[in-house]
């Protein structure tokens, strides 16, 4: 270990502008990407899921029609 | 084979002579995006001459690029492309034809007009013999490689500017070699290394390019 | 035997659940690396004796660098898997790979040009290597643009798997003229990674830094193919059950 102090880490012997903001650049991409990702997945399940759901309601209204209908053949399918 | 090839040249040859405003339009762009950097950066004839190799290569891939959507489009369009498809013989001769074509109508008259307009930059007839030949030998490349991204844009949607972002990086070498050669006449240092190296790269277009292409268009027409 | 195993998982199916088992352990090796690369970086190689502290920078940089250069590779070979075995899964790990590659090239531009201010006096300068990380952030974006312009998901696949072949034909070709076009205009200068005599510290420091970025970009690949897979198979049975299961649980 040769960093005598924090402020002596941070400086990076008069080079910290350029060090900090590579890696801060880095680390700040890096953590956008895997922001931006897990948002869009949970997003992208979210919807499904819902479109899903409201499908499955309007297929069960519809069964529910044909059966109160026309009960008959209802029953033979 | 040959014969192939020959029948799908002649066949673009005698569209684009019924249409002869598409390869002129192109042309004029070439000259006019020449003629802007003088503007843009002062008439001092020592600048001009310095810039000129890399500013009429350029103009000569921004026009080449500019003529690309229509190498397949009409084609796919009105249903020949399908066609040709079908026909017995591999797509890619096909393709190699269609690009052969494309050379003739754009690379060749870019090449017979870069001279003059390497005149307008004050360079040396060295240079200008140099810069038609470079032109001349670099093109089929650019229409090998330019005939990929056509047919992959295919049909698209902001088809235009999508080619260029597919295309342009591709281009590099052919844009360093080329404007290296006329560069190099320039110094006196020879143009060979360059010119081998950009015939290495039409060899190697002419060969590959194609059947990437007609991968691309099997793609596009399915 | 084996082969008919591994041939399982290029199913969606059975793919999903794999990678959603995998990505917590690839995040972990990747903090795991990344902790050992930065503390053996920051804390443990000494000085540069020619560039000072700032060589540092290398530590992010030269990381960056390969996987850019890696994962055009790797989306090149699914791509290739792709056209010739027409798997479907292939499709989706070449476009789940393209984004994060796109942002390895620009770290490596940018800490590339955090670097050449202090050593070369300029934020951006023609150097070879430079000059074609750019180039290759450009191929990154055009496949990205392709593939996004399509509308069926399959033609999008297979346009973007040519174009991925195309390009990683055309990388070395590039990086040699630009290096050759390099050479003739402007003498060498001092390159941001050729260091007369690195430490062998520093190269473990910056190994472990690129094992984690390496780590990094397969986790999140796998979770952006995980978000493609859904979107893509929303009709097969096994997603519906997998939706309503979650649903159920809440």
């Amino acid at each position: 270990m040769h960093w005598n102090s924090l402020s002596d880490f941070l400086a990076m012997g008069e080079h910290g502008l350029y060090v900090w903001g590579a890696f801060g650049m880095t680390a700040l991409v890096m953590l956008l990407e895997t922001w931006l990702t897990l948002r869009r997945q949970r997003a992208v399940r979210q919807r499904l899921a819902r479109q899903l759901a409201a499908a499955m309601r309007e297929n069960a209204q519809e069964n529910a029609r044909e059966k109160t209908g026309e009960s008959g053949q209802g029953d033979a399918a | 084979m040959l014969r192939v090839i020959g029948s799908v040249v002649a066949r673009d040859l005698r569209l684009a002579w019924r249409r002869p405003a598409d390869a002129y339009s192109v042309l004029f762009f070439f000259m006019l995006v020449a003629s802007l950097f003088p503007l843009g950066v002062g008439p001092e004839t020592e600048v001009l001459r310095r810039l000129a190799p890399g500013v009429i290569w350029v103009g000569a891939l921004l026009a080449t690029m500019l003529s690309l959507p229509r190498m397949f489009a009409e084609d796919f369009h009105d249903g020949a492309l399908e066609q040709l498809a079908l026909t017995p013989y591999p797509l890619g001769l096909l393709v190699l034809g269609k690009t052969l074509a494309h050379w003739l109508v754009s690379g060749l008259p870019l090449a017979l007009i870069a001279p003059l307009l390497g005149l307008q930059f004050d360079l040396p007839p060295d240079a200008l013999a140099m810069l038609a030949f470079s032109t001349l030998v670099g093109a089929p490349t650019l229409s090998g490689i330019g005939a990929i991204g056509a047919a992959l844009t295919l049909g698209l949607r902001g088809g235009g500017v999508l080619l260029s972002l597919l295309v342009l990086p591709l281009y590099i070498p052919v844009l360093i070699f080329g404007a290296g050669a006329v560069d190099a006449s320039i110094a006196g240092t020879g143009a060979q290394a360059h010119l081998f190296l950009l015939a290495a790269l039409t060899v190697g277009a002419l060969a590959f390019a194609p059947w990437a292409a007609a991968a691309a268009l099997r793609i596009a027409l399915e | 035997m084996q082969f008919a195993h591994l041939y399982k998982f290029a199913a969606p199916a059975a793919f999903y659940p794999l990678a959603g088992r995998l990505i917590p352990w690839f995040w972990g090796l990747a903090a795991l690396f990344g902790a050992i690369g930065l503390w053996l970086g920051l804390f443990v190689a000494p000085a540069d004796f020619q560039q000072g502290q700032g060589y540092r920078i290398i530590f992010v940089h030269v990381g960056a660098s390969w996987m850019s250069m890696f994962l055009y590779v790797v989306m090149a070979f699914w791509a290739a898997i792709g056209l010739a075995f027409n798997t479907r899964l292939s499709g989706m790990m070449a476009s789940a790979l393209a984004p994060t590659g796109a942002l390895f090239a620009f770290i490596s531009l940018w800490t590339g040009a955090f670097w050449g201010k202090p050593m070369w006096g300029a934020w951006w300068v023609w150097d070879a290597r430079l000059t074609s990380e750019l180039f290759l952030f450009f191929l990154y974006i055009g496949f990205i643009a392709l593939t996004r312009a399509i509308d069926d998901p399959r033609r999008a696949d297979r346009a973007g798997a040519v174009l991925a072949l195309a390009g990683v034909i055309n990388i070395p070709i590039i990086y040699f003229s630009v290096k050759w076009w390099n050479t003739l205009h402007q003498g060498a200068s001092v390159s941001l990674t050729k260091s007369p005599s690195m430490a062998a510290v520093m190269l473990w420091g910056m190994l472990f830094c690129a094992l984690a970025m390496w780590m990094y970009a397969i986790a999140i690949s796998l979770i952006r193919a995980r978000g493609i897979i859904l979107e893509r198979e929303r009709h097969a049975d096994w997603v519906k059950a997998l939706l309503t299961e979650a649903a159920g649980g809440h």
